[in-house]
């Protein structure tokens, strides 16, 4: 298992170094100029040129590189060139509001998408089946950004129960968990959690009405196991697949929805990711990457532990 | 017994009513105002995010040495006295400006503004090499005070500013340059991100609360030394909400007060429930700005003038559901600056054909452009329905027009470039499409007009250049009669418009909706606005 864990950690740091180079270049890919965020759009030559110098935008590309990476391992991501702020600083906050976001609506979404894939797949052919397929596939196909104005809408200008944006009453740093805090959770994270609830429901639908049909499960019947035996049975062998799914949609929750997070205003990394590419803000778009890219590494590797302590089998390849 | 416990509890009940009769009286106000940025924009001293954050974080946090009148709305602003009482030109050499500093005002730290602190902040934002120097607060201001070359105290009370040469209009300028407090920056350390926490002007709010990204609480400076713009409300929370939608969800909700730019189509709604919408005249004009270099296909003036024939502005206003307002100009027809063209902007179908086959084009053989636009963004308006309005219109005269679309950041590389810069001429580019602030004499016409500012010396895009008006504009700037100055101005405006050095579309009204609880909101005929006037 050592071994195992091992491998997987060292397999991680050239995927990490790739997305370090990948989030970089792909920035300066993009056209614009990161200048544009502090400077007015018709500033004299020379001051563009006092700025350059002072971000250190007029060394040459491999150099800006060497120097980020180099101040990035050590947890220094720069500094925002639109704000001036400390990037790790503004990429952390933005985190832990997402963390906050994606935590409830991924919770919601794999609980919901594995109840409704057990039901479904337990009433394979029934109407029961059908209302659940139905809602996958609408859960997977709506448009987030759509169905966050519809949400808002409905429930929080016709109905008035919910606020239409926002992280609490005071801004998210003063957040707390509370029915006043809570409510600002809600409508957002309802919106998240569709698409993982419905790419859950249609994994879980189809692995269990796959395998009560297998040979191994008609044995455990015609040993007599009650159905709650037999469902433990069935839960244990589709936990691993579940738990792959699962995996990257958390991790695509984690990463922040730019389109979700705007229409609600919630500052997290979707939100700041969003700022950051209108402002050519470089220092700011680099670090929030990294960050999200890593999200994915670690989730994946977590994935890539849980597993072979679920399913043994895995682990021994 | 029971007749006094009557009495008592009568009492009682008076009393508690008096308490919060008292308490409702003294019930702090506040205005919470959903803003189109994606982040409060700078508080150290200098805003980002160009003029219309200025009513945000500038002049509500902080004062000019000349101010903008920006609390009338049924006419244009103009200069009056801010941090300085007054300011004149030394008579035997113009290129210096005396200003009389005004006494007894102190920064929200209790420090006294006197002229250290107007020579310690042009240090901060024009020498690098002083401690004080910001990079990010230089970018902001430093374009918008080119005139300055040097400067001194004289006393405690006077400072001397130097112009570069002579320039009667240097006092427009200064609006931009807003004073913050030397003493706040060493208490903190030197440290301008703490500064951007605990900021010190002596403006007419503090700033009680920052969160980056989600929301700046201003609070009414009781002493702020302007009786005549004391704040009316106690609080004003900004909150920054890019989507448009979303803006307009939150005042709906009630999550907000007052909201910017509000979506056309969602203005039926806002109305029908009992919102109220506030708009001006704006200095912002959205044109096509011709390139008048060889080559371009816009040399010809009969061609301009037809384009400028071709468009039926009243259906783009209704287009915007009546969020803009016709251009005849660089600046709107109300303008001290406008003169009095001889050429008419007007929808005149049969006389822009005539003029284009005046030019050799018909059907047969239409006049083909290239414009580059973007996709949206500040100031753009409806860019991409509005353009596809224009090319629709201008083929009706033979003008066939093709796009180059990118985004807002782009085009501005593009512009400050100019036409005759590779990027736009091996396009094929003869005119781009960029909102433009029209503010101040200089943003509203020296920039485009003067030929010593043709691109990439300015933003003279297209490289007009009339002697003419060249010599006007060097008038101007060594006549020191406000009203001269003006008429000068009319006479170069309606030579621009005579010469059709853009087609003019249509001016911004900068629209605000706000729920029935404000009162009041005087919005003024410009970029800035006088957060002041917010009245619950």
């Amino acid at each position: 298992m050592f071994t195992y864990v091992l491998k997987r950690l060292l397999y991680a740091i050239p995927i990490a170094l790739s997305v370090t180079v990948v989030s970089f270049v792909l920035v300066y890919l993009a056209p614009g100029d990161p200048l544009n965020a502090i400077a007015p759009a018709d500033a004299p030559a020379e001051v563009i040129e006092a700025l350059k110098s002072a971000y250190g935008l007029d060394r040459p590309v491999p150099v800006q590189y060497g120097l980020w990476l180099l101040r990035a391992v050590q947890g220094d991501l720069g500094t925002s060139i639109a704000s001036g702020r400390a990037v790790t600083g503004e990429v952390m906050s933005a985190v832990s509001n997402t963390l906050l976001l994606a935590g409830i609506a991924a919770f919601g979404g794999v609980l919901v998408g594995c109840v409704l894939g057990a039901v479904a797949g337990y009433r394979h052919g029934t109407w029961v089946d059908r209302v659940a397929t139905i809602l996958s596939v609408v859960g997977v196909s709506i448009p987030h950004y759509w169905l966050g104005l519809v949400l808002t809408i409905v429930f929080s200008i016709w109905l008035g129960w919910f606020p239409a944006m926002g992280a609490g009453p005071g801004g998210s740093s003063e957040w707390l968990w509370d029915a006043g805090h809570f409510k600002y959770l809600v409508l957002p994270a309802l919106t998240l959690s569709v698409i993982p609830m419905g790419i859950i429901t249609r994994t879980v639908r189809a692995l269990v009405s796959d395998m009560l049909e297998q040979e191994f499960v008609v044995a455990l019947r015609a040993r007599g196991l009650s159905g709650h035996a037999v469902f433990r049975h069935i839960a244990k062998n589709t936990a691993p697949t579940v738990l792959a799914v699962a995996g990257l949609q958390i991790g695509y929750l984690m990463g922040g929805s730019i389109l979700v997070e705007t229409v609600f205003a919630w500052p997290g990394t979707g939100f700041l990711l969003n700022t950051a590419i209108f402002q050519r803000d470089i220092p700011l778009l680099q670090g929030t990457i990294l960050v999200l890219c890593m999200f994915f590494v670690v989730l994946n590797l977590v994935v890539d532990i849980l597993q072979p302590l679920i399913d043994p089998r895995m682990g021994r390849g | 017994m029971k007749h006094t416990s009557k009495q008592l509890s009568r009492w009682l009940a008076t009393l508690s009513l008096v308490f919060t009769l008292h308490a409702g009286l003294h019930a702090e106000t506040v205005a919470r105002y959903g803003i189109s940025m994606a982040d409060i924009p700078l508080t150290t001293g200098q805003p980002d995010r160009g003029a219309g954050a200025y009513q945000f974080t500038g002049h509500t946090l902080y004062d000019p040495l000349v101010a903008w009148e920006a609390n009338v709305g049924n006419r244009p602003g103009k200069l009056v006295a801010g941090l300085a009482t007054q300011w004149k030109a030394d008579p035997k050499d113009n290129k210096k400006w005396l200003f009389t500093l005004r006494k007894g005002v102190k920064f929200h730290d209790g420090s006294e503004f006197r002229a250290d602190a107007v020579i310690w902040n042009l240090d901060k934002v024009l020498v690098d090499k002083s401690p004080q120097f910001d990079v990010k607060q230089s970018a902001q201001v430093r374009p918008r005070i080119p005139s300055v070359a040097s400067y001194r105290k004289v006393d405690d009370y006077t400072v001397e500013i130097t112009t570069k040469e002579v320039d009667a209009l240097f006092p427009y300028q200064l609006p931009w340059f807003l004073i913050s407090s030397p003493s706040q920056w060493e208490k903190l350390g030197k440290d301008w991100s703490k500064v951007a926490v605990q900021p010190s002007g002596t403006g007419p709010f503090k700033l009680d609360k920052l969160v980056p990204r989600e929301r700046a609480d201003l609070v009414k400076n009781v002493a702020y030394w302007d009786k005549n713009r004391m704040a009316k409300t106690d609080r004003i929370v900004l909150v920054p909400i890019p989507d448009a939608m979303t803006r307009v969800n939150a005042l709906l909700n009630g999550q907000v007060d007052i909201i910017e730019t509000p979506p056309p189509d969602v203005l039926p709604q806002l109305k029908s429930s009992g919102f109220k919408l506030v708009q001006n005249v704006t200095p912002h004009v959205w044109p096509y700005h011709f390139s008048t270099q060889p080559g371009s296909p816009w040399t010809d003036i009969r061609v301009r003038k037809a384009a400028n024939l071709a468009i039926d502005r009243d259906a783009i206003v209704k287009l915007m559901g009546g969020l803009a307002t016709p251009a005849k100009g660089q600046v709107d027809a109300s303008n001290p600056w406008f003169g009095k063209p001889t050429f008419k902007l007007g929808y005149d179908l049969p006389a822009a054909r005539a003029l284009m086959a005046e030019a050799g084009y018909s059907q047969a053989k239409p006049l083909k452009a290239k414009v580059i636009i973007a996709q949206g963004g500040t100031g753009q308006m409806l860019s991409l329905p509005m353009n596809e309005f224009i090319q629709q219109s201008l083929a009706e005269v033979n003008i066939q027009v093709s796009f180059e679309v990118v985004e807002l950041e782009n085009l501005y590389l593009h512009w400050r470039s100019g036409a005759k810069a590779d990027m736009n001429a091996s396009k094929g580019i003869s005119a781009i499409n960029l909102g433009y602030v029209t503010a101040d004499p200089f943003y509203a016409i020296t920039r485009f007009a003067d030929s010593r500012y043709v691109a990439p010396n300015g933003v003279n895009w297209g490289g007009y250049s009339n002697p003419k008006v060249d010599a006007a504009l060097d008038k101007i700037r060594t006549t020191f009669d406000v009203k001269m100055q003006d008429s000068l101005l009319a006479m170069v405006h309606q030579t621009m418009v005579d010469d059709a050095l853009m087609l003019w579309v249509v001016h911004d009204v900068n629209p605000h909706a706000m729920s029935p609880k404000v009162k009041e909101f005087i919005q003024a005929q410009h970029w800035f606005q006088d957060l002041t006037t917010i009245r619950m």
